[in-house]
């Protein structure tokens, strides 16, 4: 199945990308596509664990489920205000 | 609705208090010209616009919950802004002010910590970098 994945801020940069289209096995989790991410971009590498993330507008954690279609996000540390 | 590239009017967001309000408190959120010792020239905004009007309306809710009396309206602006340009307001009006300070606060801590918004500082000696709260608070 196919996920959308966004990148923000400085995950953007670091990619040099804002969205992708990801196929990923059925029954995939948050954190299957994380690890994917660690073994594909150096900058994830680094990290000694998975930042927060979100599916489909809301935090998830890494058990979370995929579903086709799902929009997924890997958020930096956030700073508004 | 929650977020705007323009520049943010408080006045015209105290204006929209009730006549049953008795407390109206407002936090103004606004560039300096320093962060951590550097010099700095201003600021980018960058959010993730959808789910971040989805977490702020999130926030209001749980708000709405804890003091129902209060109400609460938060303003966050993103792009490019300036030395002294107000980034975020918050407007908490409620029938006495201890319910409307404890709201307001509430809920510009609570964005600060949940809301997907990231910003760059752009230094004094031309460059730049995203503001990670994470490891400010671990020095």
């Amino acid at each position: 199945m196919t996920v959308k994945v966004l990148y923000f801020a400085s995950f953007r940069e670091k990619t040099g990308r804002d969205e992708e289209r990801r196929q990923v096995a059925d029954g995939a989790r948050v954190g299957d596509v994380w690890a994917a991410l660690v073994r594909e971009v150096p900058h994830f590498a680094a990290f000694l664990k998975m930042p927060p993330a979100a599916v489909n507008l809301e935090y998830a954690g890494p058990d979370r489920l995929l579903r086709e279609g799902d929009e997924l996000a890997f958020l930096p540390p956030v700073a508004g205000g | 609705m929650h977020l705007t590239h323009e520049p943010i009017d408080a006045a015209a967001l105290l204006a929209r208090a009730r006549s049953s309000d008795g407390g109206v408190c407002v936090f103004v959120g606004v560039v300096r010209d320093e962060n951590e010792g550097r010099s700095t020239t201003g600021i980018e905004y960058e959010a993730y616009g959808s789910m971040a009007e989805a977490e702020i309306g999130r926030l209001l809710a749980a708000l709405a919950q804890t003091w129902p009396q209060v109400r609460v309206e938060i303003v966050h602006r993103l792009g490019r802004l300036a030395i002294g340009d107000a980034s975020v307001a918050v407007l908490a009006t409620a029938p006495h002010r201890a319910e409307a300070f404890a709201a307001c606060r509430e809920a510009i801590d609570r964005l600060k910590t949940t809301v997907p918004i990231w910003k760059k500082e752009f230094y004094r000696d031309g460059s730049s970098d995203w503001v990670d709260p994470t490891r400010a608070a671990r020095h």
